[in-house]
């Protein structure tokens, strides 16, 4: 880890946003406990990271990557057993187990085994024992990885009601740049381990200038021709290339779009598709790194629209 | 103290309902008892022992003591892979506790086992003075104590199945042979029982079978019994050391 500086404020919900190996869960670890920092200072929740790592202990929640429960336990007595580390009475663990199931959407589960539980129930769990002691911070490590569709858009209505309605200030990691838009009242951008930028998403999003404009071509050699039309554009980005697909950011994309649609035809240019992208999260960390968070997805695949 | 109480409590319950271990760990050493005991009774005269299972149960509870504690790393790999070890350690209970409390569940399960097996043995012929027994039942408890400390921090330190295993059984095989735990090793040509002289557990079994012949006056029981406690000492502070130290 490098230069890394967080100030979170209570009640908020922040992302630790970045690709994977940036130093996300690196620095979750060391803000609760789990790995010791090489330099620097930090406190958490009000206790001093290095001096009193029990006092940050007691007042943070943690719910990690790899979940927290084992499959042949029996879910309430994970809630109790783990609460009973924070001293807490099995009666009142009980108590509050069941208020917590009740809320997220956990009831009937009590006696079952960890095993039974589907992946978003066996998470929703995960994110119980983390709250059991009413921590006011609680730390979300990648909380809807390896999660369906419809599981982590629950999860997410969840993580919301943590703050609108528990007043819990919530530090999430994610990979995800929807869940970062969705949840988050801040971000934090990392990559190679320092911040690259913070702010709210639409903050974030404003740095980038423009919108995209995608172009797929029917025919990829001729990509110069088109490349030399895009660049021509008033206050366009240098264009750039992927397979025979043509990219370009410009101040006010869909305005832009007839025009240069004009002057393809009238070079000869066919399109087989065309989009024009309002700036996304991607684009800032594109735009911040240089790299996309979207490795593995080629953007102009998902959602072009045909214009032939 | 009381959240080694609560580890123990968990890891207790968890093996009560999961005993499918708890019963292998006993059927073996029951079977060497029942399946291997009755080749040495016509030895017994050449041991220079009047009674076989004197000379053989110790063995046996020393096997028991080291074996069974030696692979409850495995469980914890189980647990540390389901992310339980890591919430764990988030929690403001002591690390030491963490460890202790699973040492304190494997004691008691290998009391257990030791107690049922020396009953088993006294109707096969087992006979011993009673003080002997109790103090061979407590150096099995010492052990136990001591090797699945160990076998907690190693399991801790390699994080895989496939590391610790064949670990386990480089380890086991030499210690086992070089013990004496199935043949008295005075039986040995004179280069291998200086050999097995090294072998901390020979030492140990050495003093169980001189208690079991009440045999508390010679230096033999003593030094068994000291040797085991420096293993004790041994095994908690490797233990302590891995449970307190960040594991990544």
């Amino acid at each position: 880890m490098r230069g890394v500086d967080i100030d979170v404020d209570a009640g908020e919900v922040v992302g630790f946003l970045g690709p994977n190996g940036a130093g996300k869960t690196t620095t979750l670890r060391m803000l609760t406990t789990l790995l010791e920092p090489t330099a620097g200072e930090a406190s958490v929740a009000g206790h001093d990271l290095r001096t009193d790592p029990v006092g940050v202990r007691r007042n943070i929640g943690y719910v990690p990557q790899s979940g927290s429960s084992l499959p042949i336990a029996r879910v309430g007595e994970e809630l109790t057993d783990h609460a009973a580390l924070y001293g807490i009475p099995t009666a009142v663990a009980r108590a509050r187990g069941e208020d917590l199931f009740a809320r997220l959407d956990l009831d009937g589960v009590w006696t079952r085994k960890v095993e039974s539980l589907s992946g978003g129930q066996r998470r929703r769990l995960d994110i119980a024992k983390g709250l059991v002691h009413q921590p006011p911070l609680v730390f979300l490590d990648e909380p809807t990885t390896g999660l369906d569709p419809q599981s982590r858009a629950n999860l997410w209505v969840h993580v919301s009601d943590l703050r609108d309605k528990a007043g819990v200030t919530v530090f999430l990691t994610t990979h995800y740049l929807e869940e970062a838009d969705v949840l988050c009242d801040r971000i934090l951008v990392i990559d190679h381990g320092e911040i690259v930028a913070v702010g709210t998403p639409d903050e974030l999003k404003r740095r980038v200038s423009g919108d995209a404009v995608l172009l797929r071509l029917t025919d990829a050699t001729q990509v110069p021709e088109a490349t030399r039309l895009a660049a021509a554009l008033p206050d366009a980005d240098e264009p750039g290339v992927d397979g025979d697909v043509v990219h370009v950011r410009i101040p006010n994309g869909a305005s832009a779009l007839p025009g240069l649609l004009r002057e393809l035809d009238r070079a000869g240019v066919p399109l087989a598709a065309v989009e024009v992208r309002r700036p996304t999260l991607d684009d800032v960390f594109l735009s911040l790194t240089g790299r996309s968070l979207r490795d593995a997805e080629t953007p102009a695949e998902t959602e072009l629209v045909g214009a032939r | 103290m009381n959240e080694t109480l609560v580890v123990f409590r968990r890891a207790m319950r968890l093996s009560l309902r999961n005993p499918t271990w708890v019963i292998i760990g006993l059927a073996q050493p029951i079977l060497y008892l029942v399946l291997f005991g009755p080749l040495l009774k016509p030895l017994a005269a050449q041991l220079g022992t009047g009674n076989a299972y004197r000379l053989f149960v110790p063995g046996i509870l020393v096997q028991l003591g080291i074996f069974g504690a030696l692979f409850v790393g495995f469980g914890l790999i189980a647990e540390y892979r389901a992310g339980v070890i890591e919430t764990q350690r988030v929690t403001p209970a002591p690390r030491t506790a963490l460890l202790m409390g699973r040492v304190g569940r494997d004691v008691v399960v290998l009391l257990v086992q030791a107690i049922l097996l020396t009953l088993v043995a006294l109707p096969l012929g087992l006979r011993a003075p009673a003080g002997g027994v109790l103090i061979g039942l407590l150096v099995v408890a010492l052990l136990g104590a001591a090797f699945s400390a160990v076998s907690y921090a190693v399991a801790l330190t390699l994080k895989s199945e496939d590391a610790l295993a064949p670990l386990l059984n480089a380890v086991a095989m030499p210690v086992l042979l070089l013990s004496g735990i199935l043949l008295p090793m005075t039986l040995a040509p004179g280069w291998l029982e200086r050999l097995s002289d090294i072998n901390p557990l020979k030492h140990v079994v050495d003093g169980v079978r001189a208690f079991f012949r009440g045999d508390f006056s010679g230096g033999t029981a003593w030094w068994g019994l000291g040797v085991t406690a420096a293993l004790v000492l041994l095994g908690f502070w490797f233990g302590t050391r891995t449970f307190r130290r960040e594991s990544g």
